[in-house]
């Protein structure tokens, strides 16, 4: 998004702005969704009593990919090789249009919720592809299991938003986030509560962690996500690491400033970004402590038992929407 | 102008399925498909005029049929369905030559193909009731001509054409019923004399009419649970017939709701419209579903057509309920949003519909189950497959985003309407639009994944080579089409417009700011495609160099090939990968409830110990559960009453001679 527009920029000002504020938070979410894994990894550890690995350690994973030979399974076609690209591609520019720190991004007209929700079903759609590219049976299999997952996640995830989006009358995200601003006492609103609690098992099943998925497993009966990259090896699982690390994080600042507003920067100047950046590390950080305290104390479910949590999540949401709809 | 190359069109066509029926094998094909070509783009070209312009045209002739003579007319409105079926009968026409010249391909075809596409074009023109059931009823009988084209011997194909022949005629009668009612009390039979007098009729005739009518359109549309001959018809004609059934006859069910509920009938009462939204959101998300579950490339593309009629009919419930409330801005923004997802249907469809014939035609199947690895094989279809298959599943910069974003964005403003049962029919809408995203996408990572990935599970998979550039050429008008239209949906919208506001009773203001993009003018929403491509493109290459140009020593630099992982074995065969059916196994269970599958499970065990299998067979079906619960008691009791009036005639001439007799009397009884 910055490298085409870097020229018209220099014409404009404001526009340069937007656009550095955009190039930010892709930074921020390519730095932070690593981090943001690192710190679930190191809190779920000292709360089992180990140590755990240092917070920075997926960044390092990062860097340790990115430097080996890139190797691809025999049969793959060319979506092997853009699978990883469109993940983190459509990540990234979902997280350039979303307001993470400034609720003035590039195209702040058009950072819709749908379009955020449907950028992220584009990297799902992608990774699907990927899984099967090879015909392997474990990589259909996560496919399968993966698509199943986020076909019922997705509903949830868009009317979740729609409820908030009813009580601002607009689903463009940062005309949500500025109206929540301009009403402090929406915050404790049922129907924000009841999306909020929709949003929390989305984001958990959108990031596969406990209970629906367990990111660290390799058993062959349960594992979803890493069935899927089973082929993947070097640069390519690189990029679909870091492009799942940053849905995380784009889906934890997302909530996070959808429900609690406060510290995105509403104007421009550096030190209103400043703050934005911090006030967003400081939520995100506190919502993956909570995600993280949600694995340590709940077992991972039958896969067949995912569905009917998710279901409870579209019905928490439809719930907050008809309740917006009755109390306005 | 517009007129003269409207009717250019038509007679080109007609004239393209004389020759399609006259001249000998080898001219056969190019010289009808070329006419066709040149009689599409003539009906585009006066269509196009009407749309751009505003200016309808009339014309009536009283030599063609006799007693009523036939008027033709095209408003902005059907404009909209003539243009819509005229590009896709361009790229089916181009499509053709190269698959005319498969074996199985037929004169009937060729011929029939231009006449089918001639009557799609003369309903939306048809202005007065006799024109309009005569072009319905050509349009039902060329469909069925074209749908037995290839395969008539074929037990499966005959059933497909017994339950299209029939359902198409019960909805027709009901067309006709409903359309002579309105004539005989609104005091003509064309259509402006029906819309001047409509309202002296009052509003239980009214309510009659469109409840008749709509169940005849609705049957067209191929609605739930009117739905029944889509999957059965759509697998089994020829693919180029199964294109314009979907891309462009589908269309027509919607017309006809739009022409009588809104402009003959003026809009009536709110609960005709949440009627028509209740069957889309019911036929949304029973079509995704079945979609989801399919593993027949062709049945798993009715179903997305089902799935996506009910969107379209969620939309226009939303738009005539809105109108009820008198909310003209917001009808007229979700009637917008409604014409341009039918479009965009229409094209994505197609093209896919086409795409899955070129597979059949090369492979000589369309179960998924047998396919697998024509990416590599087939790469053009394999794209081309690919860019429809993204349309379909909305990913942004796909014109099936643009609309779905509009509907979406059109149900979420009409929410905020008065009425509350409108806001409960908008958010069932916004979550069945919601559902049917998800499983959309399910169903065709399935379509893609096993058919196009993977390895070739069949000889006939690996010997599958692309097909004809006229084929494939076909193919690429509508994916043009489809791309176009998602990067710059704006340039569509003022003609959509135009159509909406002729599709609505009391006409609609502007809803959208003029643009490349879509923006509303009313309220805060828009997005901006071309913006988000161009970054979707640009973190692309970015990404992907990151990938290439990361330091790492020299002979690590080009990717290398290896073998799969086969979890410790060394052999890896097609036969292990993933197959259709257990991609959508999981799917299945979660909604059992709703598609019902007939499990078969045979374990033969080993003479020694029954603790060893010897074979085990497993057979699954997904039948219709509507076609079982509701069709099949009602067809086993309509044979059943045949069977015991069988028993009356019994041979006995007295007994003839005495029903002749109690026929007369009653006769002479119901006169006096």
């Amino acid at each position: 998004m910055t490298g085409g527009l870097a020229d018209l920029a220099v014409v404009d000002p404001a526009l340069a702005e937007r656009v550095g504020v955009s190039a930010v938070q892709v930074g921020i979410v390519l730095v932070g969704g690593p981090l943001l894994l690192g710190l679930m990894g190191k809190l779920r550890a000292r709360a089992e009593g180990r140590v755990g690995a240092p917070i920075t350690q997926g960044l390092a994973d990062l860097r340790k990919l990115l430097h080996k030979e890139a190797i691809r399974a025999e049969p793959t076609s060319a979506v092997s090789a853009m699978a990883p690209v469109v993940l983190v591609g459509s990540a990234a520019v979902a997280a350039a249009l979303t307001p993470l720190v400034s609720t003035r991004p590039v195209s702040a007209g058009g950072a819709d919720v749908f379009l955020v929700v449907y950028l992220l079903l584009m990297g799902s759609i992608a990774l699907a592809l990927g899984g099967l590219d090879a015909g392997t049976a474990f990589g259909g299999m996560g496919s399968s299991r993966a698509m199943t997952i986020g076909a019922i996640s997705e509903p949830a995830l868009l009317v979740g938003i729609l409820a908030l989006a009813v009580q601002a009358r607009t689903s463009n995200l940062p005309g949500i986030v500025k109206a929540s601003l301009a009403h402090p006492g929406w915050l404790a609103s049922p129907q924000r509560i009841l999306a909020l609690g929709a949003l929390v098992v989305v984001v958990i099943a959108e990031t596969g962690r406990i209970p629906v998925d367990n990111p660290s497993t390799h058993l062959e009966l349960t594992m979803i996500h890493e069935a899927m990259v089973l082929e993947q090896a070097g640069p390519d699982l690189a990029l679909t690491t870091a492009g799942e690390a940053m849905r995380l994080g784009l889906l934890l600042g997302l909530v996070a400033n959808l429900f609690f507003p406060w510290g995105v920067a509403d104007s421009g100047g550096g030190l209103a970004i400043a703050v934005g950046i911090f006030a967003l590390a400081v939520k995100a950080s506190a919502l993956a402590a909570l995600i993280a305290l949600i694995e340590v104390s709940t077992a991972k479910l039958r896969l067949f038992r995912v569905p009917e949590l998710l279901a409870g999540g579209f019905v928490l949401a439809i719930v907050a929407v008809t309740i917006g709809l009755v109390s306005r | 102008m517009s007129a003269t190359a409207y009717l250019i069109g038509v007679s080109a066509l007609c004239a393209a399925a004389v020759l399609g029926a006259i001249l000998p094998a080898g001219q056969r094909l190019l010289g009808a498909a070329l006419l066709s070509a040149v009689g599409c783009l003539a009906a585009l070209a006066g269509s196009g005029e009407v749309l751009v312009s505003g200016h309808p045209f009339a014309m009536h002739s009283a030599e063609v049929l006799p007693l009523t003579g036939v008027d033709v007319s095209l408003d902005p409105l059907g404009a909209l369905f003539v243009a819509i079926t005229a590009i896709v009968g361009l790229a089916v026409s181009w499509y053709s030559i190269g698959y005319g010249a498969h074996p199985h391909a037929s004169r009937t075809t060729t011929a029939v193909l231009p006449a089918f596409l001639a009557t799609l074009l003369l309903v939306p023109a048809a202005s007065s009731v006799a024109t309009f059931m005569a072009a319905w009823e050509l349009m039902a009988l060329t469909s069925l001509l074209g749908l037995l084209g290839e395969h008539r011997r074929r037990p499966e194909t005959r059933d497909a054409a017994q339950w299209y022949a029939v359902m198409t005629h019960i909805g027709a009668a009901a067309i006709l019923f409903g359309l002579v009612l309105l004539g005989a009390h609104a005091g003509g039979q064309s259509f402006a004399a029906i819309a001047a007098h409509r309202r002296e009729l009052s509003m239980p005739l009214r309510s009659a009419v469109f409840v008749i009518t709509l169940a005849g359109f609705a049957s067209k549309a191929g609605a739930v649970p009117l739905h029944v001959w889509l999957p059965r018809a759509h697998p089994e004609a020829p693919s180029p017939v199964s294109a314009l059934m979907s891309g462009a006859m589908v269309n027509l069910g919607v017309y006809g709701i739009l022409r009588v509920g809104e402009v003959l009938l003026g809009g009536g009462e709110l609960w005709w419209w949440l009627l028509v939204a209740s069957l889309g959101v019911t036929s949304a998300f029973f079509g995704a579903l079945h979609a989801a579950a399919s593993t027949d490339l062709k049945r798993l593309l009715a179903y997305s057509t089902v799935d996506n009629v009910g969107l379209v009919l969620i939309g226009v419930g939303a738009a005539g309920a809105l109108q009820c409330d008198g909310d003209r801005l917001l009808a007229g923004l979700a009637l917008v949003a409604t014409l341009f997802h039918l479009a965009n249907h229409a094209l994505f469809k197609s093209g896919l519909f086409l795409a899955a014939g070129a597979i059949q035609h090369s492979t000589a199947t369309r179960d998924l189950d047998r396919l697998g690895g024509l990416a590599r094989r087939m790469p053009v279809t394999a794209v081309l497959f690919g860019i429809g298959a993204l349309s379909i599943s909305a990913v942004p910069g796909s014109n099936g985003f643009a609309s779905e974003w509009l509907l979406f964005e059109g149900l979420l403003q009409g929410i905020a309407s008065r009425s509350a049962v409108t806001q409960a029919a908008l958010l069932a809408g916004v979550a069945a639009l919601a559902i049917t995203g998800g499983l959309t996408a399910t169903a065709f990572v399935k379509a893609i994944g096993v058919g196009f990935l993977g390895q070739p599970r069949t000889q006939a998979a690996r010997e599958a080579k692309d097909v004809a550039p006229s084929m494939l050429a076909g193919m690429g008008i509508l994916a043009v089409a489809c791309v176009t239209l998602g990067v710059v949906p704006g340039v569509a919208l003022p003609v959509l417009e135009r159509a909406a506001a002729g599709g609505l009773a009391g006409g609609a203001p502007h809803a959208l700011r003029p643009g490349i993009g879509i923006e509303l003018a009313a309220a805060r929403g828009a997005i901006d495609p071309a913006l988000v491509v161009v970054g979707l493109l640009a973190a692309f290459i970015l990404a992907g160099s990151a990938v290439r140009f990361a330091p790492r020593p020299a002979q690590l630099r080009h990717p290398r090939r290896g073998e799969v992982w086969g979890c410790g074995r060394e052999l890896q065969t097609a036969r292990m990968e993933i197959t259709a059916t257990s991609f959508a196994e999981p799917l299945q269970r979660v909604f059992a409830d709703v598609l019902r599958p007939d499990h078969d499970l045979e374990v033969t065990h080993a003479s020694e110990s029954r603790y060893f299998p010897e074979a085990i067979s497993f057979h699954q079906r997904i039948d219709d559960a509507i076609e079982r619960l509701v069709y099949r008691p009602v067809i086993a009791a309509v044979v059943s009453w045949g069977r015991l009036a069988r028993r009356i005639p019994n041979g006995s001439v007295h007994r003839y001679l005495a029903f002749g007799f109690a026929a007369l009397l009653l006769v002479l009884v119901v006169l006096r």
